[in-house]
């Protein structure tokens, strides 16, 4: 992306009599800002339309009909218009509080859920559709995820306020006890694919619906289900919501928030809901793989040409901002199902279920994935040429790692 | 100077003031915050030098752990509101003494490490993903592909898997932790009599 810039703006340049090197400062700036303002577009329009949802699922299920007036049919502007109050609203700090961690806290909570976008792709292939392509993926995800609470135990710390340290306190207990068992659960698409790389993770389960990971075997049909319930309980949704919990704690860590700033947390909180889904559809439910692959039955494929490629990838693209809009959804019909849970049943499901669940389907997993390779679907099918065909290559070595792993190069021979 | 460089002086430069930042403040939450981002900072360099392995697990381990830490300072430490520190002036001298010395020895080895003096290697192509974990995954099982250009055989032999080393550490680590669990499990007393 970068070179290709600096390439469009020395073509420019050109017409002046000027020119610009290929990894000139320019280019990247330019190319990292494009990725920021993009995928910033996407999370704030996201997360204006998960609230405009949130209002009419909660409504739909108790028997209202949720917003309806503002921008005419549904209701469609409530959010805008909620958005706007909240601008308008003072900014209150309260006396006792640590001013300036007060102040920050909101934005560190956004910026870590911001930051997990970074190393997602929206589409796979020769040209993903990712801001920074990294080969550890999905542990970077994991890692700057878990960042988010950050901002709440500030927040609950800087309040000095009873109710808001209350919350913060037990978000701390619940996200760090809770990634344990997503760990495990998203070390098990790791295994069968062999790769931390997300790109290639979606492309290794490229083809029909029936080569998705959710349906490798009946451990990594679990597996996708313990996944989603740690998802919920660490982005802090109920029935989860202990940090939060209005019935006890009057709002949590956020009792004393206001205005923009509180709008920043709710900003980080659909965020890091859309990031979890994401992972989930990239990591179970075959990325940018639709259920039917349309474009590959419709020609849109890389080996076509650029352009039929990019538009294939754009398919992609709109394939993995559905299932994640999917998940969410289902997030938010869970929430306005299921009553809280208490501290302590939390941290049994926790504990006691989601952990050794995890664990011994990683074990059912790769026993499966060791006594029936290259099967799909439950075993039943085998596994498309192409999808076995693709290993990581290693950099600058003429040995990949299919060469190893069928014994041309013997090991001894290897160190 | 080339942009690489101004990120790095970026992202050292930060890592710097906020540890000094750590140090001068007086208040225990705030500290922890400063080293927060002196941590991140540092991961900031470790993505910079194109180890986002290194990078991925400073933020995982360091920057998380220290969040446990804040918790537990929050927590074990709150007699009043807003906990803060004071230092005696003879434990200021001794920490800048020994600060002073383990900074010396760093920089002294830093400029002579014959490795680590500055080339101009071209830095590392953006688009395709420097392999990072894959290889380290494979040393484990025995295969070290960095070193299959090492000339000399036995040498190349002698490089053989971390698996072995790996596995005796984590058994060791598994031996502490439950050794840890039995000191501090809650001893029952059954004192039901009322």
């Amino acid at each position: 992306m970068a070179k290709l810039l600096n390439q469009c703006l020395d073509w420019i340049a050109s017409w002046v009599g000027g020119s610009l090197p290929d990894d000139s400062l320019l280019g990247y700036v330019l190319a990292a800002l494009i990725y920021v303002a993009l995928l910033l577009g996407l999370v704030a329009t996201s997360a204006l339309i998960f609230i405009w949802l949130e209002r009419k699922v909660s409504g739909r299920i108790q028997d209202r009909l949720g917003p309806t007036r503002v921008g005419g049919k549904f209701g469609w502007l409530q959010t805008l218009a909620d958005g706007m109050k909240l601008l308008t609203k003072e900014d209150l700090v309260p006396g006792d509080a640590d001013k300036m961690l007060f102040r920050l806290a909101p934005y560190i909570s956004f910026c870590a859920s911001l930051a997990a976008f970074i190393a997602l792709p929206f589409a796979g292939r020769d040209f993903p559709f990712v801001a920074q392509h990294l080969n550890i993926a999905v542990f970077f995800v994991l890692a700057v995820m878990g960042l988010e609470v950050f901002g709440v135990i500030l927040a609950g710390y800087a309040s000095a306020s009873k109710w808001s340290l209350f919350g913060a306190m037990r978000e701390a207990a619940q996200v760090v006890s809770y990634e344990v068992p997503m760990g495990l659960c998203v070390v098990v698409p790791v295994m069968l694919a062999g790769s931390m790389d997300l790109v290639f993770l979606g492309d290794k389960q490229q083809g029909w619906f029936t080569n998705w990971y959710l349906f490798h075997d009946p451990f990594t049909f679990l597996v996708f289900w313990v996944y989603f319930t740690c998802g919920v309980a660490s982005v802090n949704r109920a029935p989860f919501d202990l940090a939060e919990a209005e019935s006890e704690l009057v709002a949590g860590f956020h009792t004393e928030y206001s205005g923009l700033r509180w709008s920043f947390f709710f900003m980080a909180e659909y965020g890091s809901m859309l990031a979890v889904s994401i992972l989930a559809a990239i990591l179970f439910l075959g990325g940018w793989n639709g259920p039917i692959p349309i474009a590959g039955l419709l020609g849109l494929t890389w080996e076509n040409g650029p352009v039929l490629g990019y538009l294939g990838n754009f398919l992609g693209m709109i394939n993995v901002i559905a299932k994640g809009f999917l998940l969410v959804t289902v997030m938010i019909w869970v929430r306005w199902t299921l009553p809280r849970l208490r501290i302590d049943q939390v941290m049994t499901t926790c504990l006691k279920y989601c952990t050794p669940l995890a664990a011994v389907m990683f074990v059912g997993a790769a026993l499966w994935h060791t006594t029936l390779p290259d099967r799909v679907f439950l075993g039943l099918l085998q596994a498309p040429e192409v999808n076995r065909r693709l290993t990581e290559r290693l950099p600058d070595h003429s040995l990949d790692v299919q060469a190893i792993e069928q014994g041309t190069i013997a090991q001894g021979d290897a160190l | 100077m080339n942009w690489s460089s101004l990120l790095f002086l970026l992202c050292s430069g930060f890592a710097g003031v906020f540890a000094i930042a750590v140090v001068l403040s007086n208040n225990i939450v705030r500290m922890a915050f400063y080293l927060v981002l002196s941590l991140a900072a540092t991961a900031g360099l470790f993505f910079l030098a194109g180890a986002d392995f290194v990078g991925a697990m400073q933020l995982m381990i360091y920057v998380g752990g220290t969040l446990v830490l804040l918790v537990f300072g929050v927590m074990l430490t709150a007699q009043s509101q807003f906990v803060s520190m004071r230092t005696s002036s003879g434990e200021l001298l001794t920490a800048l003494m020994l600060g002073g010395a383990l900074l010396f020895v760093l920089v002294f080895t830093a400029m002579n490490v014959p490795m680590w003096q500055p080339t101009n290697q071209p830095s590392v192509s953006e688009d395709t993903p420097v392999l990072t974990a894959t290889p380290i995954g494979m040393a484990l099982e025995g295969y070290r592909v960095d070193q299959l250009e090492q000339p000399n055989p036995s040498l190349r032999r002698g490089m053989s898997g971390y698996l072995f080393p790996f596995v005796i550490v984590s058994v060791h680590l598994l031996v502490v932790l439950v050794g840890a669990a039995y000191l501090a499990r809650a001893r029952r007393h059954h004192t039901e009599s009322a």
